[in-house]
């Protein structure tokens, strides 16, 4: 599985019929120790009701059809957890709460 | 499978791997002798492995191939932690 942070949502009327319904989120992987966009982009589908802003991890290849949402769907990255904090090496290098609090008004 | 060095853990309350008390690891691919190389991914820990363990992981669809990871969406996982590595008869890491 990849860290990533959501950067936005990908838009399609146009498509196979399998991915109706589909919520595409539009992600960039980060590097894991400085939290810092890597410019590495990626299209996945949302089975866990991700938002903007918020860093998760997502699943790819076959894997990532093993989710009640992308069961059967013709997805090679499917996000199954948003990240509450991470460390590394004992060192909190993210929190989602203290994010949240920095970052509101 | 690749040797990883294990850098930390992953706390996520939101997730839908439908598997109870999974625990995330964030890890970093290795050379034998430990040194850690770019690539840092996270990876399901089903052997309980510490911060800077030298670990053996399997990923892709090989990695559902276990009890606890059949039929869910994991594609990378700790599956053992690394006692000894030998390279051309040479010891290179020794826990």
């Amino acid at each position: 599985m990849v860290l990533a942070k959501v950067v936005g949502s990908v838009v399609s009327t146009i498509k196979e019929p399998r991915l109706e319904g589909i919520k595409f989120l539009l992600l960039e992987k980060i590097d894991v120790k400085t939290l810092k966009g890597k410019k590495d982009f990626v299209v996945a589908m949302d089975a866990v009701g991700a938002g903007e802003g918020e860093i998760v991890f997502f699943v790819g290849g076959s894997s990532s059809r093993q989710t009640d949402v992308t069961a059967g769907k013709p997805s090679d990255a499917t996000i199954i957890a948003i990240v509450d904090s991470f460390d590394i090496a004992g060192n909190t290098v993210y929190s989602k709460s203290s994010l949240v609090k920095g970052s509101s008004k | 499978m690749i040797l990883a060095r294990v850098l930390g853990t992953v706390i996520t309350s939101s997730r839908v791997d439908n598997i109870e008390g999974a625990v995330y690891k964030i890890i970093s691919p290795c050379t034998p002798g430990g040194s850690t190389l770019h690539g840092e991914m996270v990876a399901l820990d089903l052997v309980g492995s510490s911060p800077n363990e030298f670990v053996i992981v399997s990923q892709g669809s090989s990695c559902r191939q276990t009890d606890f990871t059949k039929d869910k969406p994991v594609d990378a996982v700790i599956m053992g932690i690394v006692d000894i590595v030998e390279e051309e008869d040479k010891v290179v890491f020794q826990k």
